[in-house]
């Protein structure tokens, strides 16, 4: 069975996120007055498996052994079947 | 004695750290990321660069290649390891030294000559060194900022090896920029001690570096 896979990848809370601060002072110079900005990175793919958790679980592991780094980032997971 | 150098796409300063190794009197031997067997090497200095693009995180693609598990292996027969600028990064991201080397707190890429703090003596790398001594040794990156969870524990366990002495370029916290493992023989640092070998570069401060592998 056919699976999307979403994988959103963000800074842990109280991490400096130098990206978000720059963005948020070219806004400024636009005019606009944003706060509080934040980058977060969003991994697509699609995956075979037998079911949404047997994907979920391989989609674990490659958070924790590539696609995030567990001393900065927070990561959420998203499976749907494909039809 | 041999000194591996090891090399993925996008490595750029495999040459200037051979150089500095030869500076020394030892012989080099290049790398590459897939050759997992590094048993006739007497230690591995990880260059840096661009591996991989910086692709996801700067040295996330290169910590998962083969090569790794032949320096872990080093790791394992007490050899040493030097990561400099991206091999810091590739260091940080195995976990074979505490912390992470992330986005500059003013994300441009900083080149400039630094004064450095020589913070910790045990390593092979900073043996020839005074403690608190201050060396010039250039720094080339946007992404060295080091963070870590755990300030204290490295502390306890003297794994700083080097901090920015009058200024801070990047944010590191507690302006450290090397740190090393529980053992001290494997040491990652953003500055590039093979760009300060020779008089003619403005700096001979990091042959000693090199100097640790003899």
């Amino acid at each position: 069975m056919l699976f999307n896979v979403e994988v959103k990848i963000s800074l842990k809370n109280g991490m400096l996120n130098p990206e978000a601060t720059t963005i948020e002072r070219s806004l400024d110079l636009l005019g606009y007055d944003v706060n509080n900005a934040k980058t977060i990175d969003i991994i697509t793919f699609e995956m075979d498996g037998d079911d949404e958790s047997e994907v979920n679980e391989n989609v674990v592991d490659m958070c924790e052994r590539l696609l995030c780094n567990p001393v900065i980032h927070n990561y959420e997971i998203s499976v749907t079947a494909l039809d | 004695m041999k000194i591996g150098v090891i090399r993925f796409p996008g490595t750029n300063c495999d040459r200037d750290v051979a150089r500095a190794i030869e500076l020394v009197g030892l012989d080099v031997e290049y790398v590459w990321w897939n050759n997992d067997n590094l048993d006739d090497l007497d230690g591995v200095v990880i260059p840096g660069g661009f591996s991989y693009g910086d692709y996801l995180r700067a040295g996330a693609m290169a910590s998962i290649t083969p090569v790794i598990d032949g320096i872990k292996s080093l790791v394992k027969e007490e050899k040493p390891v030097l990561g400099i600028c991206n091999g810091a990064q590739i260091l940080g991201e195995i976990g074979l030294v505490p912390g992470v080397f992330i986005t500059n707190e003013n994300p441009k890429f900083n080149c400039e000559w630094v004064d450095l703090k020589v913070s910790n003596t045990r390593t092979p790398f900073t043996k020839d060194f005074k403690k608190g001594q201050t060396v010039k040794i250039p720094i080339a990156h946007a992404e060295g900022r080091f963070y870590t969870e755990d300030i204290d524990l490295l502390k306890d366990q003297d794994q700083i090896v080097l901090q920015f002495k009058d200024k801070n370029p990047n944010g590191s916290l507690e302006s450290i920029t090397s740190v090393c493992d529980e053992s001290g023989l494997v040491c990652a640092m953003m500055p590039h001690p093979e760009r300060a070998c020779e008089d003619i570069l403005g700096s001979t401060d990091g042959l000693n570096f090199f100097k640790g592998f003899l």
